[in-house]
C-alpha cells in the first residue's frame, strides 16, 4: 500500500530509495544507508538525539517521514566533518569532555552546528535581550541547546565545547 | 503506525479536494504533532496529504503595517522575523519560548493553531478520553491534572491547549484564514475555538475539511508587548502558565489593554475581563491585582492545579507592571 521512492542527498551522496510511508528520516538513514551515527533516543522528539541538518536547518529526524523530505539534502554527523579534520565544534567536544556514554553525542553535535549557524544568522533565543545581538555565553547556549538532552549530565562538557566553537 | 498513502498535492484546492474525498485522511504540515500522535495510535489516517509545496511559506507586511502570515511558515522563520520581532514583540517572544529550536524549524504556523494537547490521558489510548473517544470519560478529573485547565473547562474535559504562539495572536486580535471545498473562509481567532462544553473532540469552528492557509494580524496596538512563561523547567516545557499583554498608559491611566492567557484553560484565553476592569484605571499594581483577581473569580480549580491561580494573578500583575515601567507610567 505505501510503498514510495524517495530521493535524498545525504552528506553529499545522492540516494534513490525505495520506502514505507511510514518511514522516519532517522529509520530510513539508520536502516537503509547503513548510517548509525544519529541516534534513536525518544522516538517522539523530545531528546535530540537523532538531530540532522535538512537543507541546513537542524530537525528532529524521528519526526521527519522520510518521503516528506524527497529531495532534500541531509546532513549527518557523518557528513560534519571535513574528511579526517574534524569540524571545530566535534574538536572542542573532544577537547572539552562534552559527553559520557556519547549516545547523545551525535545530535548534540550536529545540533550545535546549527546554534552557530542560527547565531551567526541574528537569531535571538527565548533569553535575548530585546534589540541587542547578545554574547553567546553559557545562558544563550543552554536555552539554544534545551532540546538535546544528556542522561549522564555532561552538560558543563557540553556547553563548555559549544562556547570554545563558537569563539573558533 | 496504521498504513497510509502519502500525496503531495500542487495547489490548495487540489489540497482540499483531495480532503474532501478521503474522509480518513489528514494534513500534514511540519509533522511534530501528527506523526508522534500516529506513532502512539491517536491519530490513525489512511492518507497524509503533505500541504508544504502549496506557497504559503511566506510572510507578508500589509499595507497597514499588519501582517499577512502563510500557514506554512516554519515558527522558527516567523519568530525571527524582522517586523515581528520589531512590532508584535510578544509573538516572537511566545514562538522562541517553546519547544526545541529543532522542533520549531519544523513546526507550522498552521499546525500550532491545531496543536492538540499533551493530556496524559489523551495520549494513552488504553484509558478513556472524551477528546480521543467521545463518551468515554475523563480520568484527568479524578486523576493526574496538575497542569489542567482552570477556566473554561466542563466535566467531560479539563485539558488545556498546549501553544504559547496562539497566547500570542489572541492579545493581537488575529484572524484565521482557510480555504473549504466551496471557497475561503476568514475566522476571527477569538471565534476560532469552540467552547469545551460536551463535545471536546470538536475543538475549533474550522469548518470540515478546511484547510488554514494563513493567519493576518492587523497593526500592531502603539503599545508596548510582552509574553511571559512560567514552566516547571528553564526551557523546552509546556506552560504552566502564561501571559501575552499589550499596554498603552496616557497620564497615568490605562489607556489600552490586552492579556490572553496561556497554560489556564481549554483554549488560549483572552482576559476580556481583566481588560474591562482595567480601562481607565491608575496604571498601578493595585490596579492590575484588582483586574487579575478579577478575570480569576470564576476559576475552577481542581486539587492539583490550585497553584495556578495564583500563578496567573502573580504573572499578569508582574507582566503589566513590567509593561507600565516600559510606557513610563
Amino acid at each position: 500500500m505505501g510503498r514510495v521512492e524517495v530521493t535524498l542527498t545525504v552528506n553529499g551522496v545522492r540516494h534513490a530509495i525505495d520506502v514505507d510511508t511510514r518511514m522516519s528520516l532517522l529509520d530510513t538513514v539508520r536502516e537503509r544507508l547503513a548510517l548509525t551515527g544519529s541516534k534513536k533516543g525518544c522516538d517522539q522528539g523530545q531528546c535530540g538525539a537523532c538531530t540532522m541538518l535538512v537543507d541546513g536547518r537542524r530537525v528532529v529526524s524521528c519526526l521527519q517521514l522520510a518521503i516528506a523530505a524527497d529531495g532534500r539534502e541531509v546532513t549527518t554527523i557523518e557528513g560534519i566533518a571535513d574528511r579526517d579534520r574534524l569540524h571545530p565544534v566535534q574538536q572542542a567536544f573532544v577537547d572539552l569532555d562534552g559527553y559520557q556514554c556519547g549516545y547523545c553525542t551525535p545530535g548534540q553535535i550536529c545540533s550545535a552546528v546549527a546554534v552557530l549557524q542560527e547565531y551567526s544568522d541574528g537569531w535571538p533565543s527565548a533569553v535575548t535581550a530585546a534589540d541587542e545581538p547578545a554574547a553567546l555565553d553559557e545562558v544563550e547556549i543552554r536555552e539554544r541547546m534545551s532540546g538535546n538532552l544528556c542522561r549522564c549530565g555532561a552538560y558543563a562538557g557540553i556547553v563548555a565545547a559549544v562556547g570554545r566553537a563558537a569563539e573558533a | 503506525m496504521k498504513e497510509f498513502t502519502y500525496v503531495r498535492p500542487a495547489a490548495v484546492i487540489e489540497a482540499v479536494t483531495l480532503r474532501a474525498g478521503r474522509p480518513g485522511s489528514r494534513y500534514l504540515a511540519g509533522g511534530t504533532n501528527l506523526v508522534d500522535l500516529m506513532k502512539i495510535g491517536v491519530e490513525q489516517p489512511d492518507e497524509l496529504i503533505d500541504v508544504t509545496g502549496l506557497g504559503m511559506d511566506r510572510i507578508e507586511t500589509t499595507l497597514d503595517a499588519g501582517l499577512r502570515i502563510g500557514a506554512a511558515v516554519s515558527n522558527s522563520d516567523l519568530a525571527v522575523h524582522p517586523a515581528v520581532r520589531q512590532d508584535f514583540a510578544a509573538l516572537s517572544q511566545a514562538i522562541l519560548s517553546g519547544a526545541s529550536g529543532q522542533l520549531r524549524n519544523m513546526a507550522t504556523v498552521g499546525g500550532n493553531l491545531l496543536q492538540r494537547t499533551r493530556c496524559a490521558y489523551f495520549a494513552d489510548i488504553s484509558l478513556p478520553c472524551n477528546k480521543r473517544n467521545p463518551g468515554s470519560g475523563c480520568p484527568a478529573l479524578a486523576g493526574e491534572h496538575h497542569n489542567h485547565a482552570i477556566l473554561g473547562w466542563s466535566e467531560h474535559c479539563v485539558a488545556t491547549h498546549p501553544s504559547d504562539m496562539v497566547v500570542a495572536l489572541m492579545a493581537y486580535d488575529a484572524t484565521v484564514e482557510a480555504h473549504t471545498p466551496s471557497g475561503p473562509v476568514r475566522i476571527p481567532i477569538s471565534d476560532f475555538y469552540r467552547p469545551v462544553a460536551d463535545t471536546p473532540h470538536l475543538e475549533t469552528t474550522l469548518p470540515e475539511h478546511a484547510l488554514i492557509t494563513g493567519v493576518t494580524v492587523p497593526p500592531a496596538p502603539p503599545a508596548s508587548s510582552r509574553y511571559r512563561k512560567v514552566r516547571e523547567r528553564a526551557s523546552f516545557a509546556f506552560a504552566t502558565g502564561s501571559v501575552a499583554a499589550a499596554l498603552t498608559v496616557r497620564a497615568g491611566a490605562v489607556h489600552a489593554v490586552r492579556i490572553a492567557l496561556g497554560g489556564a484553560a481549554s483554549h488560549p484565553w483572552r482576559a476580556s475581563t481583566a481588560e474591562a476592569a482595567l480601562l481607565g484605571e491608575p496604571a498601578t499594581e493595585d490596579s492590575f491585582a484588582k483586574a487579575a483577581a478579577a478575570e480569576l473569580a470564576e476559576a475552577r480549580p481542581l486539587p492539583h492545579n490550585q497553584y495556578k491561580v495564583a500563578l496567573l494573578r502573580d504573572l499578569i500583575v508582574a507582566v503589566l507592571g513590567d509593561l507600565a515601567v516600559e510606557a513610563g507610567a
